[in-house]
């Protein structure tokens, strides 16, 4: 038989995601820009502002530069939706980091799609940003695997203590890369969620409309997507201690807002260069320990 | 309500004059006036902007960037004419280089006079705009509807 048990639960996580992921990373992205305006002494926009966004694009005009755009952002959707479903079923955490690399760079094709320079620009640092975080993702999963034995997500449950009990280097580093997995400031390089910057809007620069509106959705379902990630790390054997993973889980992101409203953006090199030290010596270090354990 | 009018994004654009009222455009945009409480975001790209606001006159060096912005917005999408000179060339009407107001070169929706324009008045303006930005949407939807 080709369908298996576990193409099965991964068809039902994803239906899962479709539906919960863009509400509650809705929610989490009006929270943000109130939190936002709070820190910078604001009262900020109403909860719900993100969803009105989305459906003021979804209502504007069909405008396109290169008429692939939308299909490309289509494919990132998809691709977010299934690293989603992959995960949330207790699936293979390698395989889910690796199809949410598909959405980036099916996100950066589109950026490349318009040939508009700032687009190409964004695209090119957005790129950066991928080869930036992906071998701390990857040292993630492979920590995860030495200390769960197992990529599967799901192995977490069978563990008499959580997983970040022997993988907090792993951990920090993870963390540190999330603010690029975020696109928060000081790495929101390839496209920035406040007003100006001097790419224009970097990969977005081109994207109107239904389009825009994907790469919103999109955005939602990383945020809940990577905060699963982070939730992974403090849950074991005790159903109970999925409360726990969800805290850590919102005191990361809060974290990360405090970060983008704190810090400037760096240059290009600036994050290479710190995102790959952190890297190697965060998820070395660990492995290194995990290796002796 | 429709969605239009609860998320507008807004692109200024400062054609001459003396850029006192560009001035007053940011003073509106900032953190003082929280405009994002209503939704509003200050974006530097016309593809993502619902309100074109243009400060100063047009003459025949800016004439097409003014267009050009113009034509870069996606529909629906309103222009507001911030300050006199916007409205109608002001005190640099005569200038041997200057058109006129912002309507020489695209359709105007709402006026907002002052020299300077004051914050109060571009909020007054833009509400206005807000209005007219529902009905275009509207009518663009009954279009596609029909369609």
């Amino acid at each position: 038989m080709f369908i298996t048990e576990s193409f099965i639960f991964t068809l039902i996580g994803t239906v899962a995601f479709v539906v919960l992921a863009p509400i509650i990373g809705c929610f989490l992205a009006g929270l943000d820009r109130i939190i936002s305006a709070r820190m910078q002494g604001r009262v900020g926009p109403p909860l719900l502002q993100p969803y009105y966004d989305v459906r003021k694009l979804i209502a504007k005009d069909d405008v396109t530069v290169s008429g692939v755009d939308g299909v490309y952002m289509t494919c990132a959707l998809v691709f977010t939706a299934f690293a989603g479903g992959i995960f949330f079923s207790g699936g293979n955490l390698l395989m889910s980091a690796f199809v949410i690399t598909m959405a980036a760079l099916f996100f950066i094709m589109a950026a490349y799609s318009s040939r508009s320079p700032y687009a190409e620009l964004g695209a090119g640092r957005e790129t950066v940003q991928v080869m930036a975080y992906e071998p701390m993702v990857l040292l993630m999963a492979v920590c995860f695997f030495m200390a769960a034995g197992s990529f599967n997500v799901g192995a977490i449950f069978n563990q008499p203590l959580p997983v970040i009990c022997l993988t907090i280097p792993a951990f920090i580093g993870f963390l540190f890369i999330l603010t690029i997995k975020l696109r928060k400031s000081p790495f929101d390089l390839s496209t920035s969620h406040h007003a100006h910057q001097e790419l224009v809007r970097g990969t977005t620069t081109e994207m109107s409309g239904k389009t825009l509106a994907k790469v919103e959705v999109m955005h939602w379902c990383e945020t809940v997507l990577f905060l699963g990630w982070t939730g992974m790390f403090f849950i074991w054997g005790t159903p109970l201690s999925i409360i726990l993973g969800v805290v850590v889980a919102l005191a990361a992101w809060f974290f990360e807002i405090w970060i983008d409203n704190n810090f400037a953006r760096v240059k290009w090199q600036a994050m290479l260069k710190w995102a790959w030290i952190v890297a190697l010596v965060c998820g070395g270090i660990n492995i290194v320990i995990l290796a002796f354990i | 309500m429709g969605y239009a009018s609860k998320s507008p994004w807004v692109i200024h654009y400062d054609a001459s004059s003396c850029n006192g009222c560009d001035i007053e455009v940011l003073a509106a945009l900032c953190p003082g006036y929280d405009v994002e409480r209503f939704g509003i975001i200050n974006t530097g790209n016309p593809k993502h902007a619902d309100i074109f606001l243009v400060t100063g006159s047009v003459n025949s060096r800016n004439i097409d960037v003014v267009k050009q912005i113009y034509d870069q917005m996606v529909e629906p999408k309103v222009v507001v004419a911030c300050g006199i000179c916007a409205c109608t060339g002001g005190i640099f009407h005569d200038c041997y280089n200057v058109l006129g107001g912002v309507d020489k070169a695209i359709p105007v929706d709402v006026y907002a006079p002052g020299c300077a324009v004051r914050p109060e008045a571009i909020i007054d303006a833009v509400v206005q705009a807000i209005g007219i930005l529902e009905e275009k949407s509207k009518a663009l939807q009954a279009a596609k509807k029909g369609a």
